[in-house]
This record gives structure tokens, C-alpha cells and sequence, in this order.
């Protein structure tokens, strides 16, 4: 993706995750100022089906050539699904971060945390700040 | 140009050995190997033009300008190379009985008691095989030392600034502790305040380079050592800057209770593509009892290993260490001699010079005289043309010259790290400046020009993602 | 002796480019408490004539392998070093270059690094191999680190009858990485499967050597069969000398091959420098110490190497790094790939099997009771019947190395000699120790 695009509906958090929430699930993925950072991502390796994780936590990690990148949970829950197509097309994290690209699904132990994320607004007011 | 395998052909051959008239014998069959390893059949001129031409594809010193940050690429005197050929070092066999070792044994020795000099500190290990083990042996003995008094449950932190070259926390991890960063101010030096908030009982100590990898001398290092010594915490020295301070300043007296020495960078043991170096550690009197073992001992004028070393952590590499390394860095300081000082101080000189003369083509995140490096940041020129450290550093390689380090320390956006050291020419670092200068208004006027370099080289901008991607780290026989 | 250029007008005109009247301004950021006054004790400054005749004397002080009859070995061998590995050691593009981080300026090394990781491969019988660890022993403790990450257990197991030096820097490290130790004992100069599988039981990784220590040949299939029954990585130190005759680490199930490279192409050189290995199954490969290099194109399809999985590594991933080791032995490990390239698969076949004649040669010629029952390769151990270092001293007066003293490492071993064989000896040395030994143990005159 080549310009930056912060789409409203999502939630984010500080360190460059967003939310999609449906229901009691969530999807999570990076932003584009993440993947733009990072460059091109050749690595994936998410938390496991199963396994739970806190808001603040991590939920897995993305590599690139040149640096490796901690995902940090933007709400807490127990991971359902990862994003197996990611195996030998991890640039499609770079390319349709916010669709395809995404990292995994979650089911909720605590909706109400969404409160505490960003709107798309606020993020770009968070990333004018660094 | 082809791989080693792809010149092969079955049938060739370089070697041949002594064939002692003695009956055959074979290993037993269930041990036995099936299939052949398939090395190289080549003879052997094929052999030597294939390296021969290996090596006119890669750049060394003796090529030309080095300037990497903190590598402290300097001058190999080539004497040392015929010093490791004396049959008398290189023809000794590690478990020779000590008597018929003597002059190696006494060169490392009198190693041990000039490193010792040169810092300030009480004892030597010249064990450890690189700067990060001497890292990691450092770390060790710090265990050790807090074991002995039964702090080590209560003390698992180690501070490290947020500039700390990458093997400090990754030492860190290795040896069993956990990491606390503390920030750097304005002027490049440890945010002191930052420091007192996170130094405590729960600290075992610091790691530190002086001066940093920003090229800066430590100015509050005396405070800081006080701040660690009060809560009983030691402080230890990465010994990667040491260059810019012999003779002139000593780690031990700012403070330092254990230290690594970078021979391979200091004190001009080449680099080898990549090894071998050696990262022996000088420590104060009460880390002493716990050094690896063995250390080397003098009794009157005959010189042993000492293995009687109850307290010790161990042994930390086979045998007394790389002992060929020895040999090359003790030769070097006795060529030297107290004139190591002017070595620094050339160094310091040399860096300031690049510096002054680059400062106002780039951005310069510290307003103060270097010491044997300094770090420059390509930030404005990444904002206003789109030109980044990495578009810098590859237009460089046109120029015949080996770029500085990049993107390093962290602290700093579009890093170069530029370390002269003290020999080279003035006219080398001339043209180094003219070219440096002639990519900044590149930037401006011909930018595509910086994103395609290098136009001279063997290769342009390998593809790094696809590597990772592919992970072909082996060549393959043709089974396809 | 110094190395610098500048000129007392050079340092002028660079003062004041950089706007200061003296070299002592530059210093001013040290405090005046800080600043070391006078010179340092280091000795008066050499010059090169000098120099020489100082190290020449040093040096003539050491009996090296030249001036002494030697059958030492213990993990160290001397072996013919060719003449060739000088294309690698001394051509300046290879001596005097740093680590390839800017691949466009090193396709030389990282060419070569990879044909070494091809090599070491091939021996191994592995997947992937790093570009050298710091020797034999300490990649020992690299693997268990490794095996740490991948399995997530803490305990290693060591055959006792690695190196002593394998054990003790394996134990010096263990506890930082928050692993314990467990040793299996030999029993006759090898260790059992069925006590090394038992061990092994929960193990991260448990660790033999082929040849072992001794110079004896383990049962290896079946101590790495024992190893993977009870869940742990099964890791073999191994000789590359000897893997033209003996069987691949991974041909037989090994997850892991390492060991020291000094017998392949470098010399004794009094312990170092010289070049450990490591090489895995590629499901390791993330988790592996060190360098890797890879084969890629560049921007315009041309074949290309670089250094790749750098996100293991200390200069990324920092404290979550597989391994802190930066500089590592890469210039050695390429003169072992020049020594490789020179012997060729015949020339290390018959390495291999004329170390193993001249070795049943030498056992018989000296007719004294082995301390082992089993096979050996190239190294044995026999009995005296009195204390080895007696031995060795009354060899060593007549011009003779007669072997390690292997009981100074071992219990009930003290009146054993351990005996190396090299291509470099003959059966006129074979002969000449047999006799030299006849006469100390026996009074029978050389």
C-alpha cells in the first residue's frame, strides 16, 4: 500500500496495532506507518491458536530484513485463528495491511477495553507526535 | 562468478598424501560412511585462482578507507603475520608439557601485565575468544562475585543506555540477568536523573562504553560510578572505544571493575572477514579470585598456567585463549610502546577533522568535539530529497571507499558512524570529505543517481528480503 | 614504530580546520581527576629489527612439532597444513576486511563463507551450517543454547567422554542460560545408549563426541537413536578429518554437528586461533548462533550473497538475540575450506583411512595393553604400568613426545598414554617411539 491510510471503524493502539471488532471477536492487524517502518515482511510468527493473551501483551511477531517487530495486543482474549495465507506471501502484510494482510483473530474476554484504544483520528494525532 | 562446486570436476584433484607401507584398515560397518561428501575435485592452480579471485571481489584495509563506527579499522602492520609463522608459535602444540612453553607462556604473560597497564585494573584473562565473550565472561564474573556474597537472588538487573551496541543486551540475556535502559541527554551523555531513579539493591551493575558509540566522553562518569558503588553494584567497560583513550584516560581510574579489551580492534589483530578476534578481560582485585582458569602465573623467571583457582567460573574457551591473536597484539604494543598515546590522539584528531569539515553538509545530533568517532545523522536529507544513510553509504562504494556504519547507535535517525582511526593520510580523509560532500548535493540535484548506487560495484542492492524468504544457504547439486 | 601519517604540518593544518590551537582541547571533556599523567609501563617502543629479534627469542624457547617427535593429540592434530590455505590467510582483501555487512564490498567472504556452509553441509550430513563458531568447545555450549530455544527444556546431558574442555565450558555457561548439567559416565572408554537415552529423559539436547575423546568409536546411531527416543535434540561432535570414512552426523538421525576445525586446515598454533562448526537440520535454522549467509540476485537478477536471518542476531533483536557473538573465526574457517577444497572427497577418504593404518600399525608395533576394548581411528589409549608423566618426561629427554596424559583428566587412567597418529608420521616414527618406550618401560636400549 502505497499511501497512508488510517480507515475509521478500526480501533488502534500506541504501538501501531489495530482492531476490528465484530460482535465478541476482534481481528488485529499493523498500521501502515508499521509496515512502512518495518519494511518488507518476510516473517510471521504469531501466538498460538489457543492461547491467551493480555491487552498490552504479545500477541506474536513480524520480521523484516532488518528488524524484528513485537505485536502488542490492543485488547485481551483467546487467540481462534491466525492468518495461514501469510506462509510464503508475508508481503501482503506491507501491501493490504488493514484486508488481507491481516494477523489474527481473537474472542474477547473484555469488550469494554475497546475504550481505551484510539480512533483512526487520534492515531494520526499519536503518529504526528514522534 | 561460479561457486567452488560449479568449477568442480569429477576425477580432479590437488592433495596427495604420504602413503605409509602398512596394511589397509577399515572402521567398523556399521560406522562406516555411504556416500561421499562432495567437496571440491579441483587441482590445485584452479584452487588458488578461484581465491584469488574471490578476493579481488572483496575490500579490506588494505584496499582502502574503512571508516566503520566502533570496528576501529586500523592499519595490520604485516610483520605480525610473519611473527605468527615463527615454527615457535605456530607449530606448538597446546598440551606441550610447560617447561618446553616457555617463551609462549611468557609472552602472555607480559600481555596480561601491558593490558593491565593500559587500564588501570589489577588481573588478566586473555581466555575469552571475542568481545562478546568478553562480554558474556564479564557478566559471569559478576555472578559470581555476588554469589559469593549471596546477592545474586536479590541483584538481576544490569543498566545498559539506550546507545549500547547490541551485544551488551544480548550478553545480558545470556547470562542469566535482566535489562534496564537508561536515556541519554542533550549533550550525549547518561541522563543522570534517569539513572539514580533505576540503580538499587536490585542492581548488579552497569554496562557502559567510554566513550560511547556516539563518540562522547562520559563527562559524568565519576557520578555514575559513585551511583553503583553505593548500592554495592559494579560497573563494567565495553572496551570497543578504547582506542580514543590510551594513554589518556584509564577505565580503572573512572571507575571500572571489569573490563573486555577488543584486540581485533585496539590493537590492530586483522579482522579476517569477519574473525578471528579476541576479548580478554582485565578486572579489580575482588573480581579477581573468580577469573576463568587457567590464567598465566610467574614464579621468579619461570612462567605456568595457573589451574589453582578455586573461585573460579570456569573455563571459558579451549586452552590459554587464541593465542596467535596474542602475538599480533603484544607485538603492537611494544612497537608502540608509551607512544600509544599519541596512537589515540591521533586517532581523536583524525575524527575531529572529518567532523568538522561534514558537520554543516549533515546533521550533526551532538554539538561537541568527538573523540575517536562521531555520529552524523542523514535525517535532512531523507526529509527535503528522499535520500537516506543506506543511499549514502552505497554512492560512497563509488567513490573506492568502504562505507561508514549505518543506522547505528539507535538513538539516532539515518545514522552514519565514522571512525578514521589514526592511519590514515591526511589527503585519504580529504577525498573522503570531497566525496562525502559531493553525495550530499547529489541529494539535491541527482537523487535517482544515490538510489541506484553502487554503479561500480560487483554487485548492486542484493535483494535481502528475498534471501530471508528463499533461505538458500547452501549450494545445491544439480538433483533438479 | 608507529603507522600514522601525520606530519607536524599535517597536524596543523587539520588544528585548525577543526578551530582549536592544540591537541589537548580535544580532550577537554575529561575531567582533570580522569586524566592519566605520564607514560604507560609498557616497555620502551620497538622498532621492527627490534621487535624481531625479541618474539624470534621468544619463540626459539618453545618445542614445537619441528623440533620434537610428537604423538600429542587430544583434540588438536597435526596434520600437514598444505601451502595453499596462504591464497586465503594472507591476501589482504580477506585478512584485512571486516564482517560483510555491506554485501556490494564483501562478495568475496560472503562467497566464500557460503561454499565453507556448503562444506561443512556435505561432511555433516546437515542442512544448514553458520559461518564458524569461537572452537570446538565453546559451540558446544552454542548448542545449548539452541536447544533451549527450540525445545524450551533446560537440561543437558554431556557424554563424558567429550573433551574435557567441551564439559567445562559448557558448565561455566549453563547457569546463565538457566540450564543444569547432567553427566553420563564412560564405562570402558564409551558410554552406553540405553544410560545415555535415560539421561536424556526431558532434556533439551544431550551431546557425544564420534571419535570420542579417547579416540574410540561410539556406538553414534544408537546414542543419537537414544537421544530422540527420550525427546532430546541429539547433538555429535564430530572430527572433519574423519568424515571421509565415517558415517554423517545427520545420515544418522543427529539434529545437531559441531565440533573444533583446527585439524582441517589450520595449524597447532598453541590453541588458537581456530574454528568451531555448527550445523543443523534446517528446522533449527532460526534458531542458530552466529552468521548465515544466503544466496540472493541484485537489483539487476545477478547472483549475489549476503548475510541473511540477521534478525537472530545481537545488532536486531538484541536481548532477544539467538546469540551475542558478533566477530567469529571467519578467516579460519575459510582456510579450512581451502584445506577441504585441496584434499578433495578421495584425498579426505585417504586421509581418514591411512590415520586409521598407521594407528593399528602403531598399537601393534608397541605392544602394550590398550586401556579399551573397543575400535579406534586415528588416536588410542595404552597402559605403561607406571605414572605417564614419569613416562613422557624420560620420552621427552630422548627426543620423544609419547602422547596426552590421558589420567589428568580421567580417574584409574593414571599410568595411560594417549597416542595420536597424523599422515605426518611414518613407520620409521612409529618404530623410533617403539623403541624410545621399550627402553623407559624396560630398560631395553634404544
Amino acid at each position: 500500500m502505497s499511501d497512508a491510510s488510517y480507515p475509521d471503524g478500526l480501533y488502534y493502539n500506541e504501538e501501531h496495532d489495530w482492531a476490528r471488532i465484530e460482535g465478541d471477536t476482534a481481528t488485529f492487524g499493523i498500521t501502515w506507518y508499521a509496515q512502512d517502518t518495518l519494511g518488507e515482511v518476510v516473517y510471521f510468527s504469531p501466538s498460538a491458536v489457543g492461547s491467551t493473551i493480555a491487552r498490552g501483551g504479545e500477541y506474536g511477531e513480524l520480521e523484516s530484513t532488518k528488524a524484528v517487530s513485537s505485536l502488542v495486543a490492543p485488547l485481551s482474549g483467546e487467540v481462534t485463528e491466525v492468518n495461514e495465507a501469510l506462509q510464503g506471501s508475508e508481503a501482503t502484510v506491507n501491501d493490504d495491511p488493514y484486508g488481507e494482510g491481516w494477523l489474527v483473530k481473537v474472542r474477547l474476554s473484555d469488550p469494554s477495553e475497546v475504550e481505551q484504544l484510539l480512533d483512526a483520528a487520534a492515531y494520526q494525532a499519536h503518529l504526528e507526535s514522534l | 562468478m561460479k561457486l567452488i562446486y560449479e568449477k568442480s570436476q569429477s576425477g580432479r584433484r590437488a592433495s596427495s598424501l604420504p602413503d605409509p607401507d602398512v596394511a589397509p584398515a577399515s572402521v567398523p560397518e556399521h560406522l562406516r560412511r555411504v556416500a561421499p561428501p562432495r567437496l571440491p575435485e579441483m587441482a590445485e592452480p584452479e584452487i588458488v585462482r578461484h581465491f584469488t579471485e574471490l578476493s579481488t571481489r572483496n575490500f579490506g584495509i588494505d584496499t582502502g578507507f574503512y571508516p566503520l563506527g566502533s570496528c576501529t579499522m586500523k592499519y595490520n602492520p604485516r610483520v605480525n603475520e610473519r611473527l605468527v609463522n615463527l615454527p615457535g608459535f605456530r607449530d606448538l602444540h597446546p598440551y606441550q608439557e610447560e617447561d618446553d612453553c616457555q617463551g609462549a607462556l611468557e609472552l602472555m604473560w607480559r600481555l596480561q601485565e601491558i593490558l593491565r597497564e593500559v587500564v588501570g585494573l589489577d588481573a588478566v584473562t586473555l581466555q575469552p575468544a571475542a568481545g562478546s565473550q568478553g562480554e558474556l565472561t564479564g557478566l559471569t564474573l559478576m555472578r559470581a562475585y555476588f554469589d559469593d556474597r549471596g546477592e545474586l537472588e536479590q541483584r538481576r538487573e544490569i543498566v545498559i543506555p539506550d546507545t549500547a551496541h547490541g551485544t551488551n543486551p544480548a550478553s545480558v540475556t545470556m547470562a542469566g540477568f535482566s535489562l534496564v535502559k537508561v536515556a541519554t541527554d542533550s549533550r550525549g551523555n547518561i541522563d543522570v536523573d534517569d539513572l539514580r531513579a533505576k540503580v538499587g539493591p536490585q542492581t548488579a551493575g552497569l554496562m557502559l562504553t567510554n566513550p560511547s558509540t556516539l563518540g562522547l566522553f562520559e563527562e559524568n562518569i565519576e557520578e555514575i560510578a559513585s551511583i553503583f558503588h553505593d548500592v554495592g553494584a559494579l560497573l563494567y567497560y565495553d572496551g570497543a572505544n578504547l582506542n580514543a583513550v590510551c594513554g589518556i584516560s584509564r577505565p580503572g581510574d573512572m571507575g571500572f571493575d571489569i573490563l573486555h579489551f577488543n584486540l581485533h580492534k585496539t590493537f590492530s589483530q586483522p579482522h579476517g572477514g569477519g574473525g578471528p578476534g579476541a576479548g580478554s578481560v582485565a578486572v579489580r582485585d575482588i573480581v579477581e579470585p573468580y577469573l576463568p582458569s587457567p590464567v598465566v602465573a610467574r614464579d621468579g623467571d619461570h612462567y605456568r598456567l595457573d589451574y589453582d583457582r578455586p573461585k573460579s567460573i570456569g573455563r571459558v574457551r579451549g586452552f590459554g585463549g587464541p593465542f596467535g591473536v596474542f602475538v599480533r597484539a603484544y607485538a603492537f604494543i611494544r612497537m608502540w610502546g608509551p607512544g600509544l598515546r599519541d596512537m589515540s590522539e591521533t586517532a581523536v584528531v583524525n575524527a575531529n577533522y572529518l567532523l568538522a569539515r561534514l558537520r554543516d553538509a549533515y546533521d550533526l545530533p551532538y554539538d561537541r568535539h568527538c573523540m575517536h568517532e562521531f555520529v552524523l545523522s542523514a535525517r535532512g536529507l531523507k526529509k527535503e530529497y528522499g535520500v537516506t544513510a543506506l543511499d549514502v553509504a552505497k554512492r560512497l562504494m563509488d567513490h573506492d571507499f568502504h562505507p561508514p556504519t549505518v543506522y547505528f547507535p539507535l538513538v539516532v535517525p539515518e545514522a552514519l558512524m565514522i571512525e578514521p582511526t589514526e592511519t590514515e593520510a591526511r589527503e585519504t580523509l580529504d577525498a573522503f570529505c570531497e566525496a562525502m560532500l559531493s553525495i550530499a548535493a547529489e541529494a539535491e540535484t541527482d537523487p535517482q543517481v544515490l538510489k541506484g548506487a553502487p554503479h561500480s560495484r560487483p554487485v548492486s542492492r542484493p535483494d535481502e528480503a528475498t534471501a530471508a524468504k528463499r533461505l538458500t544457504v547452501r549450494h545445491h547439486f544439480d538433483e533438479e | 614504530m608507529s603507522f600514522t601519517s601525520l606530519t607536524p604540518a599535517d597536524l596543523d593544518q587539520m588544528l585548525r580546520a577543526i578551530g582549536v590551537g592544540t591537541v589537548g582541547e580535544l580532550f577537554a571533556d575529561i575531567p582533570a581527576t580522569l586524566r592519566f599523567d605520564g607514560d604507560l609501563a609498557v616497555g620502551p617502543a620497538l622498532s621492527e629489527a627490534e621487535l624481531w629479534a625479541h618474539m624470534s627469542e621468544l619463540a626459539a624457547q618453545n618445542v614445537d612439532a619441528g623440533r620434537e617427535l610428537s604423538f600429542l593429540g587430544a583434540g588438536i592434530y597435526d596434520h600437514y597444513v598444505p601451502a595453499v590455505i596462504d591464497v586465503v590467510m594472507q591476501r589482504g582483501e580477506f585478512l584485512t576486511a571486516y564482517t560483510p555487512y555491506q554485501p556490494e564490498m564483501s562478495q568475496g567472504v560472503l562467497q566464500a563463507i557460503f561454499e565453507y556452509q556448503t562444506a561443512i553441509c556435505e561432511l555433516t550430513g546437515m542442512d544448514v551450517s553458520n559461518a564458524s563458531g569461537y572452537d570446538g568447545m565453546t559451540v558446544a555450549a552454542d548448542a545449548c543454547y539452541v536447544a533451549k530455544l527450540a525445545t524450551g527444556r533446560d537440561k543437558v546431558v554431556l557424554a563424558e567422554t567429550l573433551n574435557p574442555q567441551v564439559r567445562q565450558v559448557v558448565r561455566t555457561f549453563a547457569p546463565g542460560f538457566g540450564m543444569q548439567v547432567v553427566e553420563v559416565p564412560h564405562e570402558g572408554g564409551a558410554v552406553d545408549p540405553a544410560a545415555f537415552g535415560a539421561a536424556a529423559e526431558g532434556a533439551a539436547c544431550a551431546i557425544f563426541a564420534q571419535p570420542n575423546f579417547f579416540g574410540v568409536l561410539e556406538d553414534a546411531p544408537a546414542l543419537a537413536d537414544a537421544a530422540k527416543q527420550a525427546g532430546a535434540l541429539a547433538v555429535a561432535h564430530v572430527d572433519l578429518t574423519t568424515l571421509g570414512v565415517l558415517e554423517a552426523p545427520g545420515a544418522y538421525g543427529c539434529d545437531l554437528a559441531i565440533g573444533e576445525g583446527q585439524a582441517a586446515g589450520n595449524p597447532l598454533a598453541y590453541g588458537g586461533p581456530h574454528y568451531g562448526f555448527l550445523a543443523a537440520r534446517m528446522a533449527l535454522a532460526r534458531q542458530l548462533p552466529g552468521r548465515i549467509v544466503g544466496e540472493t540476485v541484485d537489483r539487476t537478477g545477478q547472483r549475489a550473497y549476503v548475510l541473511t536471518l540477521q534478525t537472530r542476531e545481537q545488532h536486531i533483536r538484541r536481548e532477544r538475540a539467538t546469540s551475542n557473538i558478533t566477530s567469529n573465526q571467519t578467516l579460519l574457517a575459510l582456510a579450512g575450506l581451502a584445506y577441504l577444497s585441496w584434499l578433495g572427497p578421495q584425498g579426505l577418504r585417504e586421509l581418514g583411512e591411512r590415520c586409521l593404518a598407521l594407528a593399528e600399525h602403531a598399537k601393534a608395533r608397541l605392544g602394550l595393553p590398550p586401556a579399551f576394548a573397543q575400535p579406534t581411528l586415528k588416536e588410542f589409549v595404552v597402559r605403561t604400568g607406571r605414572p605417564a608423566g614419569e613416562v613422557i618426561a624420560a620420552c621427552k629427554q630422548r627426543g620423544v613426545h609419547p602422547g596426552y596424559a590421558i589420567g589428568r583428566d580421567y580417574s584409574g587412567l593414571d599410568d595411560c598414554l594417549m597416542v595420536a597418529l597424523t599422515e605426518k608420521r611414518t613407520t620409521a616414527d612409529i618404530d623410533r617411539l617403539a623403541d624410545v618406550l621399550d627402553e623407559v618401560l624396560h630398560g631395553v636400549p634404544a
